[in-house]
């Protein structure tokens, strides 16, 4: 099996202040891989780094057997950034036209993707009017719009309904199941049952990797939020 | 240019798809099409100010044919400059302007995005101003009124790409808009629309050779006296315009630190 993102020996310095003192990792492809720790572990500037907007220190980052930031990775990337990253003055069809245009993408999938985020009703509605759960369904659309190879979502189920919150996964599942690679970031301990592969990150440092299953075989515990308290106190 | 028609000073910066600029534009006109008052104002602005300064100049019409052109020719500019670095500003804090350099579309193509939407909305509103002005003020231009548009247009595109550029130094809007008066106010006073360059003490004429809006001004005054080429004014502008789109383009990066 490959991988679809290789990072080896990265170091992360920004202003001055160590954000990743050296990491590891690999993200294996056809998979959910959840990146899971509080908030300032690290999880946004790893994906900054594997999205090429981040520049590293020292190591190296291959995603899809290129370079982070290659220009062949373009349109092969969808990034689902922490606070969505759309229009406010634009409608929810007209964000979502315009960056199908920019990606070259059929305009068949702008309804496709307003239907799959249930924001159909909302076509015709400012970004700026919409709600925090509907913003943030239209910005993850925007990320899943072209079909990408690698999807990098930041948080994609913050401030969701729960029944928003299942669908969503069914489809992150179903798209693994296409092939798709998925990196998906959640402070929510219950959301990393639901990912193949897991780790678990605290202040740039990796805690442990591995399945759900097996995670939870190493520390004895039953519940995910357990699982990382054991391992912190193992620290 | 490389070999594979890559650009050298950014690498795969400089194909053109026209696809990706006309989607860019039809964006922007999109939002400016939500903000009616933005627009609004962006018309009646610049003709109101033309009216009162038909009026303050009432006993002085050869004073008023002056001052007009010079308005004419700054109009433009100072609203492309404030429309442009608040609109790049919003593009960097909001998240889309990285969102957008991750995906295909060119740094040249998001320019002449920018630069097509914007050089619509200045067509438009020197066409408005310049009627109005050759209209009920009674402005008397000796030469066309489509020069007045062209060198209007030209000027948008400059505070344009001054604004493209000084935006990148500026982290709040409330720090953008305080731009105004540090960029184009020292070019205001010293472009000519206050006193002639010609009787300014020797230093500021000299420094006023090196101030972009000085061309647009002399520019200006030319197309609405009829005499003189326009030449050199075009030619300066254009330098002016590069230079400054170069120095935009560089400051959008796609890699931060």
């Amino acid at each position: 099996m490959t991988n679809a993102v290789d990072i080896k020996s990265m170091n992360v310095v920004r202003d001055g202040k160590v954000l990743i003192p050296s990491l590891d990792f690999s993200v294996p492809s056809g998979k959910i891989t959840g990146l899971l720790g509080p908030s300032g572990g690290g999880k946004t500037t790893i994906f900054r780094c594997i999205v090429g907007v981040q520049q590293i220190t020292k190591g190296s980052v291959s995603v899809l057997g290129m370079e982070a930031g290659s220009i062949g990775l373009r349109s092969k990337i969808g990034y689902l950034t922490q606070s969505a990253s759309i229009y406010s003055d634009l409608t929810c069809e007209e964000n979502l036209r315009y960056f199908s245009r920019i990606l070259g993408s059929l305009e068949i999938s702008v309804d496709e993707m307003l239907q799959l985020v249930d924001l159909e009703s909302n076509r015709k509605q400012l970004a700026s009017t919409l709600s925090g759960g509907e913003r943030a369904r239209l910005a993850l659309a925007t990320a899943l719009l072209g079909s990408p190879e690698l999807l990098i979502l930041d948080e994609p189920t913050v401030g969701l309904d729960p029944v928003l919150r299942i669908e969503l996964w069914k489809l992150f599942h179903q798209l693994a199941n296409q092939g798709k690679t998925l990196i998906v970031s959640s402070h929510v301990m219950d959301e990393a049952e639901r990912c193949d592969e897991l780790m678990l990150l605290r202040e740039g440092k990796v805690l442990a990797t591995g399945t759900p299953k097996e995670l939870k075989a190493k520390t004895q515990c039953t519940e995910m939020e357990d699982v990382f308290i054991s391992l912190v106190s193992a620290q | 240019m490389h070999r594979d028609g890559r650009c050298l000073y950014f690498p795969g910066e400089c194909t053109v798809n026209a696809r990706r600029i006309f989607s860019t534009t039809q964006r922007i006109l999109s939002q400016l099409r939500h903000d009616p008052r933005t627009v609004a104002l962006m018309i009646v602005a610049p003709c109101l100010l033309m009216t009162i300064l038909k009026y303050v100049y009432q006993a002085q019409p050869q004073t008023f044919q002056h001052a007009a052109a010079a308005l004419l020719g700054i109009f433009p500019m100072l609203v492309m400059f404030l429309i442009t670095s608040v609109a790049t500003l919003r593009e960097r804090s909001s998240g889309t302007l990285e969102r957008l350099l991750i995906l295909p579309i060119t740094k040249l193509e998001f320019i002449l995005g920018y630069a097509l939407a914007f050089g619509i909305a200045a067509f438009v509103q020197s066409i408005v101003v310049s009627s109005v002005a050759i209209g009920p003020l009674g402005l008397k231009v000796a030469g066309s009124q489509f020069m007045m548009i062209t060198v209007a247009v030209l000027d948008a595109l400059l505070g344009l790409a001054i604004g493209l550029f000084i935006s990148s130094f500026a982290k709040t809007e409330f720090q953008a808009v305080q731009f105004l008066p540090v960029v184009l106010f020292p070019q205001l006073l010293l472009s000519g629309l206050l006193a002639p360059v010609e009787s300014m003490p020797g230093l500021f004429r000299f420094i006023s050779h090196f101030l972009p809006l000085t061309y647009s001004v002399d520019a200006m005054k030319k197309v609405i006296m009829g005499q003189g080429s326009l030449t050199h004014d075009f030619e300066l502008i254009a330098l002016f315009l590069l230079l400054f789109l170069a120095a935009g383009a560089a400051t959008l990066k796609r890699k931060s630190k």
